[in-house]
């Protein structure tokens, strides 16, 4: 059998990054996938080259045995390349059908393309209405829209960045059927993703790159997760330890907390009754856009509540703004990275600066002490891993998981009472990953209290003492983690999106 | 107190005052729909009105004057565009600025223009409906352009909602990654509605000098272009809805004006600020409910798009 895809020696360089370095491997027709590899082992450049979005330096790639080297993505998909984004490339106030035909490069008119979406999504089990807008899909059915795009197109290979990051263990199962019945059908899937145990249970193959090279290959069958993340990191992988909950006193305190939605698309949080004990690590499991966003901000101070809605040891403080609220212990390190958790365009240490400023005494009568912050920008930097040139550099410059060890770590080292996190590790590699999530306990062991907003259940189940699901605003009663399986959970999870489905 | 005040020719007067502001409004909306703010309409009414003026005047032909009118305008846009899309310079300033420079540039490409008559323009004159009672100079006897500018808005609601060009224009308005990773040129979608929105601009201006008024003073905008930006969030960015605000703030000055003929016993100040006064309320009452403006609000409204790959 001839190879689908060949990759010979593929190189790229960005300026003082080595992206890929004379990368080669095939891809049999039929076969699942895996390109492995920490964040910044180059795995985005090289689909991405494959996908038209960005052109190598040197080296051949052969579809077909034929010279291969799209310059746009329309290339790509006339040459048989679809590709699902880890960021859906969809357009929220548009309808699915509307979305699809513009991913496509000669869409048929409306009503049969609406026939077409019909069909063929229910040929592969993953139902939608082509008028519905995407702005009222959950995140799941969004990631339907994508991937019937690709399959409208008959795609020969198909390119998954992260499929799986955002969806119910339910959607899992879902999605890898889908993939599996394309398998057998002829196409071939490339497939990235951090969730090692998902790898091994779908893919054929895998590739693994560290440093923008191949660094081996490995059949996920015969491997564990434990052996396949330490090759990516090329060195022993650190498990955190079991822990003790110890519950002291209440630290924070939430009641009847409500807020109607200001945005569209957005949830409106329902009556949120609910505290947390000096020491104790909550974990808020729920798939996207059920309130986690809203949540975040009545904690972060960004839109103020009633007074009593919101408690910090006693203290009303939910018509309190940020920097009051960070006065008092409360602090909270968004979802968003560029343009919520940090100013992309400033310095390291200016966005250390901005929300350190307060506890850590970084500003005299409104002047800044540049030695305090350039010295916390360096204790942030070293403790957490943070890798950049120097904390000179824009925060833009960073990678995703490098910035967000960065946001976490400048929350961290200010000792926070109550520290309120959502998505801590979204985009993260698994040592980096390791270590926030290490970084969290330890805060919790030394006394405070932390709230972790995850969609990531895995993570939840293994730091949470206490579990609750965030559901279309609700927030039930918290449950001790321990007796919990993911079964149990991922049904909390998708009660009230399966009502609406079957409605 | 109407009494004396025909309401046949206030209707009548009402559209011809309402014209520049559609023509203006609606090239605006093209713009905003592709997620580009663009506060120099003004600026561009301006230039319009005089290039209009110019080759109408010495073409002696008002049709070709409104093409130089367009031609003007785009060009002005074309400048914001180079700015905002190729340098990524702030949209807000570089928009101040185009309206100041154009302001500029008006006055003084207009020396030579000062107190000369143009061309007059083509009516619509059909046998027996021209001369209805009522009907007939409501309906049948406006410039050609009056009635170009109403067919504009119906093209460019076809454009943005029935074509795959608009498709493709709206969702880089939506999203200007998404739309860059899907394999759209994002700044080039852009720059074709920037120069739009600048020739709509322009010809709303010519729309002033050659038929309104008609003929040249400086300045003689005077705030129609900030009044269209206004329409094009009044109208929530749909294109019917822009006919309705540009009529009804039409509307507002010529009954302002009417009064201030009749002698009604208010300040002439007040009576002129009205239809500003009419914009910022309406505009105060369309914000209060956030969450309906936000959905119909292009999303990358003002948004500088930087390609990161």
């Amino acid at each position: 059998m001839s190879a689908l895809l060949e990759i010979k020696s593929l190189s790229k360089a960005y300026p003082g990054v080595q992206a890929n370095d004379s990368v080669s491997f095939e891809i049999q027709p039929g076969e699942i996938h895996a390109l492995l590899g920490e964040n910044g082992a180059g795995k985005s450049t090289l689909v991405k080259m494959i996908y038209g979005l960005v052109r190598p330096d040197s080296g051949e790639m052969l579809l077909h045995g034929q010279h291969f080297a799209p310059s746009k993505p329309g290339e790509a998909r006339a040459a048989g390349v679809a590709m699902v984004f880890q960021h859906f490339s969809l357009f929220e106030a548009m309808s699915v059908a509307e979305n699809i035909t513009l991913g496509m490069e000669d869409a048929p008119a409306r009503t049969e393309l609406s026939a077409q979406i019909r069909k063929v999504s229910a040929e592969y089990g993953l139902p939608l209405d082509p008028d519905r807008l995407i702005g009222d899909l959950s995140v799941g059915e969004r990631q339907r829209v994508e991937i019937v795009r690709c399959l409208l197109q008959n795609p020969k290979l198909l390119i998954m960045d992260e499929p799986t990051s955002v969806l119910t263990p339910q959607e899992v199962n879902t999605l890898f059927t889908t993939l599996r019945k394309l398998s057998t059908e002829g196409v071939a899937i490339l497939y990235i993703s951090h969730k090692l145990d998902e790898i091994k249970a779908l893919c054929n193959s895998a590739t693994i790159l560290r440093g923008g090279k191949v660094v081996g290959t490995c059949v996920p069958e015969n491997e564990t997760a434990r052996s396949m993340a330490e090759m990516m990191i090329g060195g022993e992988l650190a498990m955190p330890a079991a822990r003790d909950f110890q519950p002291g006193e209440t630290l924070l305190e939430l009641s009847g907390l409500s807020l109607p939605s200001l945005d569209p698309f957005g949830t409106s949080l329902k009556d949120i009754t609910v505290t947390l004990r000096a020491g104790e690590i909550l974990g808020v499991g729920g798939v996207a856009g059920n309130g986690q966003d809203e949540l975040l901000l009545t904690l972060s101070g960004e839109i103020p509540v009633a007074p009593d809605m919101v408690r910090l040891k006693g203290e009303a403080i939910g018509n309190l703004g940020p920097v009051a609220r960070r006065k008092r212990g409360l602090l909270a390190a968004p979802e968003e990275r560029l343009g919520h958790a940090a100013v992309p365009e400033m310095s390291l240490t200016e966005n250390a600066f901005l929300s350190g400023r307060v506890r850590n005494g970084l500003a005299n009568r409104g002047f800044i002490q540049a030695k305090k912050r350039d010295a916390f920008a360096d204790d942030i930097v070293k403790q957490f891993d943070v890798r950049t040139p120097s904390i000179s550099n824009q925060a833009k410059s960073l990678s995703g998981g490098n910035l967000q060890k960065f946001v976490i770590g400048r929350e961290v080292l200010q000792n926070p009472s109550v520290l309120v996190v959502n998505q801590p590790t979204w985009g993260v590699d698994a040592a980096a990953a390791a270590a926030i999530r290490q970084a969290l306990r330890d805060m919790a062991e030394a006394g405070a209290a932390v709230m972790v907003i995850s969609q990531d259940l895995d993570e939840l189940m293994e730091m949470s003492d206490t579990f609750s699901v965030l559901a279309e605003g609700h927030l039930s009663a918290p449950q001790p983690a321990a007796g919990l399986s993911v079964e149990e959970i991922g049904l909390m999870m998708g009660a009230t999106h399966k009502e609406a489905e079957n409605a | 107190m109407f009494g004396d005040l025909s309401l046949v020719s206030l209707i009548v007067s009402l559209m011809i005052a309402s014209t520049p502001i559609l023509f203006a409004a609606t090239g605006e909306l093209v713009v905003e729909k592709a997620g580009v703010l663009n506060l120099g309409v003004e600026g561009m009414m301006l230039i319009g009105a005089i290039s209009g003026f110019a080759v109408a005047v010495s073409t002696g032909n008002p049709i070709v004057g409104f093409l130089g009118a367009a031609a003007g305008g785009a060009i002005a846009a074309l400048i914001f565009g180079v700015l905002t899309q190729y340098l990524l310079s702030n949209q807000v300033a570089t928009g101040l600025a185009l309206t100041l420079f154009g302001t500029g540039v008006s006055a003084l490409m207009g020396q030579p223009y000062n107190g000369l008559k143009p061309p007059p323009s083509p009516r619509l004159d059909i046998p027996v409906l021209s001369d209805l009672p009522v009907v007939g100079p409501i309906l049948f006897s406006h410039d050609i352009m009056l009635y170009v500018s109403l067919l504009l808005v119906a093209a460019v609601w076809y454009f943005l909602y029935r074509t795959r060009g608009g498709l493709i224009l709206r969702a880089v308005g939506e999203d200007h990654n998404a739309a860059h990773s899907l394999g759209y040129n994002v700044i080039l979608i852009r720059l074709g509605a920037i120069a739009f929105g600048g020739a709509c601009a322009g010809v709303g201006g010519a729309y002033l000098s050659l038929i309104r008024v008609p003929q040249w003073t400086q300045d003689m905008t005077a705030g129609v272009g900030w009044i269209a930006l206004a329409i094009v969030v009044f109208a929530s960015w749909k294109p019917y809805r822009v006919i309705l605000g540009a009529y009804l703030f039409g509307g507002v000055t010529v009954l302002q004006l009417n009064l201030q003929a009749l002698g009604v016993n208010i300040s002439a100040a007040y009576l002129s600020m009205t239809p500003f006064i009419v914009t910022i309320v309406v505009l105060v009452i369309m914000s209060a409910n956030r969450r309906k403006t936000s959905l119909n609000a292009p999303a990358m409204l003002g948004r500088i798009f930087h390609a990161s790959h």
